[in-house]
């Protein structure tokens, strides 16, 4: 039985199927059914995740078990297993889990008689987020076959970057990537272009936050956002068809001019709601693989008004 | 046909020939054992201009060679099926067993014709190594093929033409993208 712990574990078969089931998802339908707890460990702070998580599991009607790190038993030293397999005795049946550590789920995933989510993994990867962001793209143009998608920012301390461009090339995008100097990753076989090429040439501009907390020296905002962010010139040099992407938060003024959060190219918001929609797929494509649930009722819901 | 956008012009592409130059240098210490072979037609003359400018770095006569891959094809359209690019002459008069083979071509597209290049080398000899330099990397691979040294990484859709024209050839040194 699987859990959903990397993008790279799923064929492109099973994603393409998981974009089409979060599609039907967003045109109104979605099953009910039996009582399904649904709990929520996040060790590291989020708003988007946590929220969309939330959203897609009240959507669904499950029972939401929120957990916080500041009032829980891990203030008394208890280990992330021992925390996880408390809630799989109290029952459990399905569990989201963010924790700071890059590994976390190796050695526990074997462990859990439940289903398993990963909703961030230090720097290493935040599968449910590319989900939504194929999701996004794919509603663009409904193909990934030779669309060009640029990754730009701070390649080098980006769980969204590696995870982003393996599954974009297995489904057979063109990735390139476009970063400050020194915030490269070598060990990744993408081609680098400069921003205004990037800007120039490609479908997607995919802009990753600056993380302020990995790196120890300041960038000034605006020489940053003049050297390497998307101004609203180099907006306006993009294709027609071209769209603006961001993993959120966004640092405003920084690596995207402010009034381009909310312009035309912009599907930063799009991004969010869609979240709530790949998270409802997902969620229920384990529970059924594992026998918990099976399609029942089907019952009409609210689609988000964007 | 019409054109869009100059992408490269002769200044700029002799800096980046400059700098694959240094590259293969770099990358092979100092550029003993290797031969650079042109993917003919303009590849040749790229490479020809490589081994110049390698002559000028380190003072090093390479050796160098053709190969000539027809493309049953207008070679602007990707490859169909049973539209393979197919081996047509090779000039390559040094035994290229135990070097290092440098391909060069203008641009790297499908990598069909590439790997047309690769089986003409191992077909005569047994290099210790092949890498790849082009002029121009328009993405949109179809075998995993990738290239050693580029000019230019430059995004296209599959409607979009890139045009090398080069001194030797086409009396000027241009890369241009049109729209079909």
């Amino acid at each position: 039985m699987k859990h959903f712990l990397s993008v790279n574990q799923f064929s492109v078969d099973e994603i393409l199927s998981i974009l089409e089931t979060a599609s039907n998802y967003k045109k109104g339908y979605f099953p009910i059914q039996k009582q399904i707890f649904a709990a929520n460990l996040f060790y590291e702070p989020s708003t988007r995740t946590t929220m969309s998580f939330n959203v897609a599991q009240r959507k669904l009607g499950f029972d939401v078990l929120d957990f916080s790190v500041d009032t829980s038993s891990v203030q008394k030293g208890e280990s992330l297993y021992d925390t996880v397999k408390t809630f799989e005795a109290i029952g459990a049946n399905i569990l989201i889990v963010r924790h700071q550590d890059d590994h976390w789920y190796e050695e526990l995933h074997s462990k859990l008689s439940i289903p398993l989510i990963n909703a961030g993994a230090g720097k290493a990867e935040h599968p449910t987020q590319c989900m939504l962001d194929l999701l996004t793209i794919y509603e663009e143009f409904e193909t990934f076959k030779g669309i060009n998608v640029a990754i730009c920012g701070d390649i080098k301390h980006s769980r969204v970057a590696k995870s982003n461009a393996d599954a974009l090339k297995r489904l057979g995008a063109n990735v390139y990537f476009s970063a400050v100097p020194g915030f490269e990753d070598e060990t990744l076989p993408y081609p680098y272009l400069s921003m205004n090429d990037a800007v120039q040439t490609c479908d997607v501009v995919m802009l990753l936050r600056i993380q302020h907390e990995r790196h120890m020296y300041a960038t000034t905002n605006e020489c940053y956002l003049t050297h390497y962010g998307l101004t609203d010139s180099r907006e306006k040099l993009m294709k027609k068809h071209a769209i603006i992407m961001h993993p959120a938060p966004v640092n405003r003024n920084i690596e995207i001019a402010s009034n381009l959060v909310e312009s035309k190219k912009s599907r930063i918001f799009k991004q969010m709601t869609n979240g709530v929609y790949v998270r409802m797929a997902i969620m229920t494509q384990l529970l059924k693989e594992w026998g918990i649930i099976n399609e029942v009722i089907i019952k009409e819901c609210e689609p988000i008004v964007t | 046909m019409k054109k869009k956008t100059e992408v490269l012009d002769q200044s700029a592409m002799n800096r980046a020939l400059t700098r694959i130059a240094h590259e293969i240098l770099e990358k092979n210490k100092g550029g003993e054992d290797i031969v650079i072979v042109g993917i003919k037609t303009r590849g040749v003359p790229l490479a020809e201009r490589l081994q110049e400018k390698i002559k000028n770095i380190e003072d090093l006569e390479v050796p160098i060679g053709e190969l000539d891959i027809t493309l049953y094809r207008d070679d602007l359209e990707k490859a169909v099926e049973a539209n393979e690019p197919e081996l047509k002459d090779t000039k390559i008069h040094t035994d290229v067993t135990d070097k290092k083979v440098i391909l060069v071509d203008d641009v790297l597209y499908t990598g069909r014709t590439v790997r047309a290049a690769m089986d003409a080398v191992m077909d005569i000899g047994r290099p210790s190594q092949i890498q790849l330099a082009v002029l121009v990397d328009r993405g949109h691979r179809e075998l995993p093929i990738r290239a050693d040294y580029v000019g230019k990484n430059i995004p296209t859709s599959d409607k979009e033409i890139i045009v090398v024209q080069l001194q030797e050839i086409d009396d000027l040194d241009q890369v241009s993208i049109y729209e079909k």
